[in-house]
């Protein structure tokens, strides 16, 4: 397999914002983003003459198509670089590498990148529902009566079958993102969280029950992407792009190559190599979690722990913040906030955050080096990065 | 009841598939050129992009490779029928679908299970192909 070009150390993301999270019926989708956009550029220190390039993902709560120029118009900007892409829960991370491209070949001096949805209070619940069957084939998976959860149940039963997964286990990754989220002063989710709240919780699609799954926010989410030089003068610390990964294997879950095994191993390969790096070396990681069962896939494809030992990895507390390798230290979709593709962002700009350093109870203690994994689809796309607060 | 069920949906690659079912037959895509088969039906051959695919029959039998059973409905046409199984079928031919795993004892389904086919009556003479577990009775 090819190897891209590589981005190492040529960009760093020198702003982060996220919007006021939860249930907030006074704002749009647009006005989400706009809050978080304007948050980050004051974070980065810059004016908004100085965003030359704008990326932003899709909306299913509000009717606009093209909205990447949608939101060039709403934010008053005529940039010279300009996207909206769809690549699911990985849109965000996929961005950051079209940013990197970008700016790495003078297309584009500074980027925003910004993504969210009023998912929470711009429309039903059932309508949210109904909007997401979309990711399920429209001839060959909808009508049978699929939902997205169920196409995660039967990737949580397979784990289980195969690895003998317990539900236990994924319980205590909800708990632990739960004791997280608590730690963070804008997370959606405020209360403590027990195993056996998780256990005895409505039940979705088996195994899964609804505190196995994730929120629907109203949240915008965005970050400042520039150039590594431009990123010294600013007055942020800058958080450096050492590696970058993508890859793509399917759409629906019928065609999905493997139940247990997915392209995350690909694409945290591609950024492991382009880093120099590891997983030994990674202080923490954001792991995308739309389902309990997700990051600890994850862990195992990008060598966190063996392949079916995720389980016992997370029970053992290795994942808490103190522990081995912490995750969702925002507390993650399941507890911080999910809207559309601001979902995985967040873990972009709680990254950022970690490997500024100063979180208080939060933070990683000597948080260097951190990794960030997105997914889109049924685990249809992946994309890795790893960040660093020095050039390694 | 099945009426307010999605009806199946023809298109150009699909209408062969949909009018076999509507004669109680469960065909696939195979590729003259390499052989491979495979689920849903394309233009090309997925695996050497030949464009010279023929349709075969399949037996009919097959694996749970996983399942889930949906207690709480997304598309509210379901509603009525929680809980329904979901799951994806190894076919014995090599090719794996998702349908419903149907029948009385269908929510006792387990991974491994062997299935046999069944097709259940969406209105209007389409059929869906579907599966029950191999030693049940199908309710379609
Ligand atoms: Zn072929």
């Amino acid at each position: 397999m090819k190897s891209p070009a590589s981005l190492r150390n040529k960009v760093a993301i020198v702003g982060v914002g996220e919007s006021d999270i939860g249930r907030v019926p006074h704002m749009t989708g647009l006005g989400l983003n706009a809050q978080a956009a304007k948050r980050a550029l004051n974070d980065a220190g810059l004016k908004i003459s100085d965003i030359d390039g704008l990326l932003t993902a899709y909306s299913f709560t509000e009717p606009y198509f093209m909205l990447g120029s949608v939101m060039c118009e709403y934010l008053g900007l005529k940039p010279r670089y300009n996207a909206s892409m769809v690549v699911g829960g990985a849109s965000p991370a996929v961005m950051l590498k079209h940013a990197a491209e970008a700016i790495a070949s003078g297309q584009a001096e500074t980027i925003l990148v910004c993504a969210g949805e009023n998912r929470a209070t711009g429309q039903t619940r059932d309508a949210a529902m109904a909007a997401l069957l979309a990711v399920g084939h429209p001839y060959f998976e909808q009508p049978y009566g699929g939902s997205i959860p169920g196409y995660y149940g039967m990737i949580a039963q397979r784990h289980m079958h195969v690895y003998g997964t317990t539900r236990e286990q994924m319980a205590t990754l909800a708990v632990q993102t739960r004791e997280h989220a608590l730690l963070h002063p804008n997370a959606h989710m405020k209360t403590p969280l027990t195993v056996e709240q998780v256990l005895s919780a409505k039940p979705i699609a088996d195994p899964l029950g609804m505190l196995d799954c994730c929120l629907l926010s109203d949240a915008g989410g965005a970050f400042i992407v520039t150039s590594a030089e431009r990123a010294r003068d600013l007055k942020s610390k800058p958080i450096y792009l050492q590696g970058i990964g993508e890859y793509h294997t399917h759409e629906h879950l019928m065609c999905a190559p493997s139940l247990t095994e997915f392209g995350a191993t690909e694409s945290g390969r591609v950024a492991y190599e382009m880093a120099g790096l590891g997983p030994k070396d990674m202080d923490f990681a954001e792991l995308y979690d739309c389902f309990s069962i997700v990051p600890m896939i994850e862990l195992e494809e990008l060598g966190f722990c063996g392949r079916g030992e995720s389980g016992p990895f997370v029970a053992e507390g290795n994942t808490r913040i103190g522990g081995k390798l912490p995750i969702n230290t925002h507390g993650g979709m399941l507890s911080h906030a999910h809207a559309g593709a601001a979902g995985g962002l967040f873990g972009i700009v709680e990254a950022v955050r970690q490997l500024r350093g100063g979180l208080g109870a939060r933070q990683v203690e000597g948080a260097e080096v951190a990794l960030v994994h997105n997914e889109g689809g049924i685990l249809s796309s992946h994309c890795t990065l790893i960040l660093a607060n020095n050039k390694g | 009841m099945s009426q307010s069920l999605p009806l199946p949906v023809a298109n150009a690659d699909s209408l062969p598939y949909w009018n076999a079912a509507r004669e109680r037959r469960l065909v696939i895509r195979k590729c003259k050129e390499c052989g491979e088969l495979h689920f849903m039906p394309r233009h090309l051959c997925p695996a050497c992009w030949s464009d010279q695919l023929e349709w075969v029959d399949v037996k009919g039998t097959g694996t749970v490779h996983s399942f889930s059973v949906i207690r709480r409905a997304s598309d509210p046409a379901f509603a009525h029928l929680v809980p329904y199984v979901t799951a994806l079928i190894d076919l014995d031919e090599g090719p794996r679908m998702m349908t419903n795993v149907l029948g009385d004892d269908a929510l006792s389904v387990r991974i491994g299970d062997r299935v046999t086919l069944t097709f259940e009556d969406r209105g209007d003479g389409a059929l869906l192909p579907q599966f029950v577990r191999a030693s049940a009775e199908g309710r379609a």
